[in-house]
C-alpha cells in the first residue's frame, strides 16, 4: 500500500478525469433518452425497431467503437471525447427501453384524469407523467451510472486518463497494488454514484420512498432485465 | 474515410487468410476462449441459479452479488489476473468466468421464477417430483430466459477476450493492440470489424435459438 501513499496526485488526477468522461455520459444518456423514449412510446413501429436496436448495440463491445469514432468525428484517437460519445451511444441503449417501459406504465386513467382536470400537455408530461414514472427512471438510471463508470477504464488500453490508466500501467510495470488501488475506485465510484442516484430518487420523490413499487404492468421481460 | 478503405483492404488481403498469424486463427482462438469461458461459468451459475429460481432462497443474495460483479472493471480484473498468474489459459479464464456468472446466474433463476405459480403447483398436484417439476416444467418453460442469460454472458465474453489480448492472448484482439502500437490504425479498425461482426453474429445466433427453443403453447417469457 506504500504504492498508494507515493502516488495520490496521479490516483486523484485520473478519478477526476475518470469522473469527467463518466458523469456527461451518464447525464446525456438519461436526458436525452427521455425524449427519445416519448416520441417511440407514441410510435408503435418506432418503439419496436428503437428496442431491437438497444439490444444489438448493447453487444458491441466498447473498444471498437472507441477505434471507430473518431472516424466520425474527427477526434484523436486518444482524445476523452470518443469516449464520451461512445459511453452515451451505450446509455441510451440501455436507458431507452427502460424508459420507454417506464413511461408506458402509467396508467392511461390517470393521464386522462389529468387532462380532465386542466393540466395542459406539457404540465401533464411534468406533472403527473414523469413524477409517476420515476421510481422505474430511477431503476434504468441505476443500471446506466454502474455500466458507464465501469467501462472507462477501457479507454486506458487507448491511452485515454482515467482509472483504466491504473490497470495499465500497474500491468507494464508489474505493480499489483496500483491495479487493485484502480479495480477498488473504480467499484467504489460506481456504488457511490448509484447511491447518490437512490438517494435524489428519494427526494424528488418522497412518496416512493421506503419499497420502489413494483412496474404495474405484467412484467413481459423481467429476465431480460435482470440479467442486464 | 480513406483509412476505413485501407481496413477493408487489410481484411481482403490473401496473406491475412492462412498462415499461424491469419484471421482464421485468430477467429477460432477467440471463438474457443469464449466457450470454454462461458462453458465453465454454466456449469457453476446454471445449477445455482435454477436451485435459487426452484426454491425461491437465497434471491437477495444472488442479486446483491450479480450487482455488485457488474461494478467491477472487466479491464482491472484482465490485467490483475495476468500479473498473478502470468501468461498462459488460466488468467483470461477466471476472468472470463467470473465476468460470465452474473449474466448466466440471472437467466437462470428468472427462467424459474417466470414460470406461473399455479402451473407449478398444478405440476406438483399431479404428483411430480421437484425433480421432475424442475426438468419438466420449469426449465422447459422458462428455456427462453436460460438462453438470454447465455447470449449476454457470451457477448459480454467476446468483447473480454479483446480485453485479454491485451496480456499477450490470441484472439482477434491482437490486430487491435498490434496496430496500437504500431500506429497503424487501419490494422486497429480491421480488427475493431472483425470483434464487432463476431459479437453481433453470435448475439443474433442465440437469439435465433431463444425463439426456437420457446415452447410451442406457452406464451414466450
Amino acid at each position: 500500500m506504500s504504492w498508494v501513499s507515493a502516488n495520490l496526485d496521479t490516483i486523484a488526477e485520473q478519478l477526476l478525469a475518470h469522473i469527467a468522461q463518466a458523469l456527461p455520459a451518464i447525464v446525456l444518456a438519461f436526458v436525452l433518452a427521455l425524449p427519445i423514449a416519448k416520441l417511440a412510446n407514441a410510435r408503435g413501429w418506432l418503439r419496436g425497431g428503437l428496442t431491437g436496436t438497444a439490444g444489438l448495440l448493447y453487444a458491441i463491445p466498447s473498444l471498437p467503437l472507441f477505434i471507430v469514432l473518431p472516424l466520425m468525428l474527427g477526434t484523436s484517437i486518444r482524445s476523452p471525447v470518443n469516449i464520451v460519445v461512445a459511453l452515451t451511444i451505450y446509455g441510451l441503449a440501455l436507458m431507452v427501453p427502460s424508459a420507454s417501459e417506464a413511461l408506458r406504465a402509467v396508467s392511461r386513467e390517470t393521464l386522462q384524469a389529468a387532462t380532465a382536470q386542466g393540466y395542459a400537455p406539457w404540465a401533464r408530461f411534468w406533472r403527473v407523467e414523469l413524477p409517476l414514472a420515476g421510481p422505474a427512471l430511477v431503476a434504468g438510471l441505476r443500471v446506466v451510472v454502474v455500466s458507464t463508470v465501469s467501462l472507462v477504464t477501457v479507454g486506458g488500453v487507448l491511452g485515454v486518463p482515467s482509472l483504466g490508466m491504473l490497470f495499465i500501467d500497474g500491468f507494464q510495470r508489474n505493480i499489483t497494488a496500483e491495479i487493485l488501488t484502480g479495480i477498488v475506485l473504480t467499484a467504489a465510484l460506481a456504488l457511490l454514484l448509484d447511491a447518490l442516484v437512490v438517494l435524489g430518487g428519494r427526494l424528488a420523490l418522497p412518496w416512493a420512498s421506503g419499497r420502489a413499487p413494483r412496474r404495474r404492468t405484467a412484467p413481459r421481460d423481467t429476465g431480460q432485465e435482470a440479467a442486464r | 474515410m480513406i483509412q476505413l478503405l485501407e481496413a477493408f483492404a487489410w481484411l481482403a488481403d490473401p496473406t491475412r487468410w492462412s498462415g499461424p498469424d491469419s484471421i482464421p486463427v485468430r477467429l477460432l482462438e477467440h471463438l474457443w476462449y469464449t466457450l470454454l469461458g462461458v462453458g465453465i461459468a454454466a456449469l457453476i451459475a446454471v445449477p445455482v441459479g435454477l436451485v435459487v429460481g426452484h426454491t425461491h432462497r437465497g434471491r437477495g443474495l444472488t442479486v446483491a452479488l450479480s450487482g455488485a460483479a457488474r461494478a467491477l472493471p472487466t479491464l482491472g480484473l484482465v490485467t490483475l489476473f495476468g500479473l498473478w498468474f502470468g501468461i498462459g489459459l488460466t488468467a483470461p479464464v477466471l476472468a472470463f468466468v467470473i465476468l460470465a456468472i452474473p449474466s448466466l446466474l440471472a437467466g437462470a433463476y428468472s427462467a424459474c421464477e417466470a414460470v406461473d405459480a399455479r402451473t407449478v403447483d398444478a405440476a406438483r398436484a399431479q404428483g411430480m417430483t421437484e425433480w421432475q417439476i424442475l426438468t419438466r416444467v420449469e426449465i422447459p418453460l422458462g428455456l427462453p430466459l436460460l438462453i438470454s442469460g447465455i447470449r449476454l454472458a457470451s457477448v459480454q465474453v467476446v468483447a473480454t477476450v479483446m480485453l485479454a489480448s491485451y496480456i499477450g492472448n490470441g484472439g482477434l484482439g491482437r490486430y487491435i493492440f498490434l496496430g496500437l502500437n504500431l500506429s497503424d490504425y487501419p490494422q486497429m479498425l480491421a480488427g475493431s470489424i472483425l470483434v464487432v461482426a463476431l459479437a453481433l453474429v453470435i448475439d443474433l445466433a442465440l437469439r435465433l435459438v431463444e425463439r426456437v427453443a420457446a415452447p410451442r403453447g406457452a406464451a414466450r417469457g
